[in-house]
C-alpha cells in the first residue's frame, strides 16, 4: 500500500505488465466465450420451475441477457444523437 | 433519559464539539461517534421512547421495531466506513455537515411520528447541502442551489401532507398512509421526490457527482435509502409502486451506458438500484419487503464501495471522466481491486452481496405473477451489470492507456473500501445473519440453488458476451467529452428560457403601458389646456347671443322630443 505521492512517475523503464500483451487479452475473450458455452451446456443440467412459461425456453436467462445488452447499447447510442450535447452547454 | 436518546442525536450534538477538537483528537472522536451511537442502537429494546408532548400531539421521538432497526444500523455502519474514509480531511464545514447528515438519517428512521420525521427530514435535506458546496466552485454551487430548492419541496410537501393528515385523522404517528386521501398523496410524492422517482429524480445525478470526493460517498448512502424506508413503512403494498420501480430500474441504464463522468453513471445506478427496492415495496408480500430492506442494507454497503474507488481515482488524477481515464490498474492495483468487488456486488454475481438480496425482490415479482416486472428486472439486471460491474473498471482501470501514473489511494481510503469489500462478499457467501435481521418474518429463501445460480451466471456471463462482441466490433460508443440533457434540462434551460422571456415579455409589455399612459397623460394635459387654457375655447368669454342660440336649440330639441 503506497502512501507516498512522489516518485512514480520516475520510474523507468516501466513494468510489462500481463495485460499489456494482446494475446493475453484474446486469452481473456475466449474464456468468456468458453464459460458462455458451458453454461448453455448446463441449461440441459437444470430443471425450470417458474411460473412464467418463457423460463423454459433453452437458455432463456443467456439469449436474453445478451439481447438486453446488445439493444440497450445500440438503443443508448440512438439517445445519444438525441441528448448529448457539448459539455459547456448549460454555462453558455 | 439518556437510556433513551435516538442514536441519530448522538451523531447530531456530537458534531456540535467538532470545530473545538483539532488533529488526531477529532479523527478519532469522529470515528467514536457512530461507535457510540451503534453501541446505544444495539442496547435498545424494541419499543416506543422520548415522547414529548407538544399541545394536544405526542411525539415519539425514538421508535425502535425490527424495520428501523435495520436500518438504523445499516445507517451507522455506513457512516462510520465513510468516516473512516475521510479521516484524511482535515475541513470542519464537511466533517460536521457528515455527522448532521448522517445523525438526521438516523433520527429520521427512528421518528415514531410524522413531525419528528419531518424535522429529521429537513435535517438530512440541509446538512447534505454543505456537503455538495464544499466543493467550493461555481458548478457546485449551482448544483447545490438546484438540489436544495427540490430537497425542500419535498419537505413542504411533506409538511402539507401532515397538516392535512391532522386535520383529517387527528393522528400524527407514522405508520400506513396509503395514497387514498389528499394527505397520503402529499407525502407520496414527498419521498418519491427523496426517492427519486422518474422525472423527479433528477437532483440525483445533477447533485451527487458534483460533491467532493469524500461528500459523494456520504451522499449516496442516506437520503435516498431513508426515503426508501419511509416508503416502506407508509406505503407497503401501494400497486403503482410496481411500474414506478420497474421504469426506475430501466431508465437510467440507458443514460448510464452514455455517460462520461464516472460518478454520475454511478448515480444513474444508485438510481437503478432503487427502482428494485421500490418494485419490492409494490409487491408489499413478506418476501418482497424482506428483499427491499436486505436489498438496501446490502446496496448502502457496495454503492459506497464504488464511489470510494471512483473518489480514489478523482483524488489522486483529478479526474473522473471515462474519456480521460484508463489503465490506472497499474498505478492502482488495490483501488482495482475493491472496485471490482463493489462492481460483482452490484451486478449481483454469486457470492456478493446483490445476489442474495435482489434475488429476493425478482422471486417475490415471479411469486406474484408479476410478468412484464420480471422482464424488466431481468433486463436491468443484465444492465447494471454492463454499465456499473463492466463499464465503470473497464473504464477507469483499464481500457486505453490514459498514460496517468499516481500514487495509490490513501491508506485510509483503502482501509474503508477493503472493510466494505469484506462485507459484500461475507454477506455474499453467508447471508444469514442478514436474513435473520430482516422485519417481516423469517427468511426460507434459498439464493444457492443450482438453477438460480446456473440461471444467474447465464444472464450475467452473456452481458458480458455482448460487452466483449461491442467492444471487438467497435460498435460499443466511446467515452465523449459530453454532457447528456436529462430531465434536469426542462428546468435549467426551458424553464430558464421560459422564465426570461417571460420576464422580458413583461417588461416590454410594462414599458409599454408605462409609455402609453405617459403619453395619455400628456395628451390629456395638453387638452385641457387647449379647453381651458388662457386661449382655450372654454375659458373665453361667452356672448349673451349664442347661450341665447344654444338655449333655443335645446327648447326646439325638447319639442321634438316630446312629439315622438
Amino acid at each position: 500500500m503506497a502512501s507516498n505521492d512522489a516518485g512514480s512517475e520516475m520510474q523507468s523503464p516501466e513494468r510489462a505488465y500481463w495485460l499489456d500483451d494482446p494475446h493475453n487479452v484474446d486469452r481473456i475473450v475466449w474464456t468468456v466465450y468458453a464459460v458462455c458455452a458451458l453454461l448453455l451446456g448446463a441449461d440441459f443440467l437444470i430443471k425450470p420451475h417458474g411460473p412464467f412459461a418463457i423460463e423454459y425456453v433453452f437458455g432463456f436467462y443467456g439469449f436474453y441477457g445478451f439481447l438486453c445488452c446488445f439493444g440497450l447499447v445500440i438503443a443508448a447510442k440512438g439517445l445519444r444523437i438525441l441528448v448529448a450535447r457539448p459539455e459547456d452547454y448549460y454555462d453558455r | 433519559m439518556t437510556g433513551e436518546l435516538s442514536p441519530g442525536l448522538i451523531l447530531i450534538v456530537g458534531a456540535l464539539l467538532v470545530p473545538f477538537l483539532r488533529g488526531r483528537l477529532r479523527a478519532a472522536y469522529i470515528l467514536a461517534l457512530p461507535i457510540v451511537a451503534f453501541w446505544q442502537l444495539i442496547t435498545l429494546p424494541n419499543g416506543s421512547f422520548g415522547e414529548i408532548h407538544v399541545l394536544d400531539m405526542t411525539l415519539v421521538t425514538l421508535r425502535v421495531d425490527e424495520l428501523s432497526f435495520v436500518f438504523g444500523l445499516i445507517f451507522l455502519i455506513a457512516a462510520f466506513l465513510c468516516f473512516i474514509y475521510a479521516l484524511h480531511i482535515d475541513d470542519t464545514v464537511q466533517q460536521v455537515a457528515a455527522l448532521i447528515y448522517a445523525g438526521s438519517a438516523v433520527g429520521a428512521v427512528f421518528a415514531g411520528d410524522l413531525i419528528t420525521l419531518f424535522i429529521f427530514w429537513e435535517g438530512t435535506a440541509v446538512a447534505s447541502l454543505f456537503l455538495i458546496w464544499a466543493s467550493r466552485n461555481e458548478r457546485a454551487y449551482g448544483a447545490g442551489l438546484r438540489y436544495i430548492v427540490i430537497q425542500v419541496t419535498s419537505g413542504v410537501l411533506l409538511l402539507a401532507g401532515i397538516v392535512v393528515h391532522y386535520s383529517q385523522t387527528g393522528e400524527i404517528a407514522f405508520g400506513h398512509l396509503g395514497t387514498e386521501s389528499l394527505a397520503g398523496v402529499l407525502i407520496f410524492l414527498a419521498f418519491g421526490i427523496k426517492c427519486a422517482f422518474p422525472f423527479l429524480h433528477n437532483w440525483l445525478q445533477d447533485a451527487y457527482p458534483e460533491a467532493t470526493v469524500t461528500g459523494t460517498v456520504v451522499l449516496s448512502a442516506f437520503t435516498t435509502k431513508l426515503a426508501v424506508y419511509t416508503l416502506a413503512r407508509g406505503y407497503a403494498g401501494t400497486e403503482i409502486l410496481v411500474p414506478i420501480g420497474a421504469t426506475m430500474t430501466a431508465f437510467p441504464i440507458f443514460y448510464a451506458v452514455i455517460e462520461n463522468d464516472l460518478r454520475r453513471v454511478l448515480s444513474y445506478s444508485l438510481n437503478n438500484q432503487l427502482g428494485f427496492m421500490v418494485v419490492g415495496i409494490g409487491i408489499g408480500s413478506e418476501l418482497a419487503l424482506n428483499g427491499t430492506v436486505a436489498h438496501a442494507f446490502c446496496h448502502i454497503i457496495y454503492k459506497a464501495l464504488l464511489f470510494m474507488s471512483m473518489g480514489a481515482v478523482l483524488f489522486r488524477t483529478g479526474t473522473i471522466k471515462g474519456s480521460e481515464l484508463g489503465g490506472l490498474y497499474k498505478s492502482m492495483p488495490w483501488t482495482t481491486g475493491f472496485c471490482i468487488v463493489g462492481a460483482a456486488s452490484i451486478s449481483a454475481f454469486p457470492l456478493f452481496s446483490g445476489f442474495v438480496s435482489k434475488s429476493l425482490i425478482i422471486a417475490a415479482a415471479m411469486d406474484k405473477g408479476y410478468f412484464w416486472t420480471w422482464l424488466v428486472l431481468l433486463f436491468a439486471s443484465a444492465g447494471v451489470f454492463h454499465h456499473s460491474g463492466i463499464k465503470i473498471p473497464f473504464f477507469a482501470f483499464f481500457a486505453h492507456d490514459s498514460g496517468k501514473r499516481c500514487a495509490e489511494a490513501p491508506a485510509n481510503m483503502l482501509i474503508a473500501m477493503a472493510i466494505s469489500a469484506v462485507l459484500c462478499i461475507l454477506i455474499g457467501v453467508y447471508p444469514r445473519p442478514l436474513y435473520d435481521i430482516l422485519p417481516y418474518g423469517p427468511v426460507t429463501f434459498n439464493p444457492y440453488t443450482v438453477h438460480h445460480v446456473v440461471t444467474q451466471m447465464q444472464l450475467l456471463m452473456f452481458s458480458a458476451l455482448a460487452f466483449t462482441v461491442l467492444m471487438r466490433t467497435g460498435i460499443y460508443p466511446p467515452e465523449l467529452r459530453m454532457i447528456n440533457l436529462d430531465f434536469d434540462w426542462f428546468y435549467r434551460r426551458a424553464g430558464y428560457t421560459v422564465a426570461i422571456t417571460t420576464g422580458r415579455w413583461a417588461q416590454h409589455a410594462w414599458s409599454g403601458f408605462v409609455r402609453a399612459a405617459k403619453r395619455g397623460a400628456r395628451g390629456a394635459a395638453v387638452a385641457v389646456e387647449r379647453h381651458h387654457g388662457p386661449e382655450g375655447i372654454l375659458a373665453r368669454t361667452w356672448p349673451t347671443g349664442s347661450m341665447a342660440f344654444w338655449t333655443t336649440i335645446m327648447l326646439a330639441l325638447y319639442l321634438i322630443l316630446s312629439y315622438l
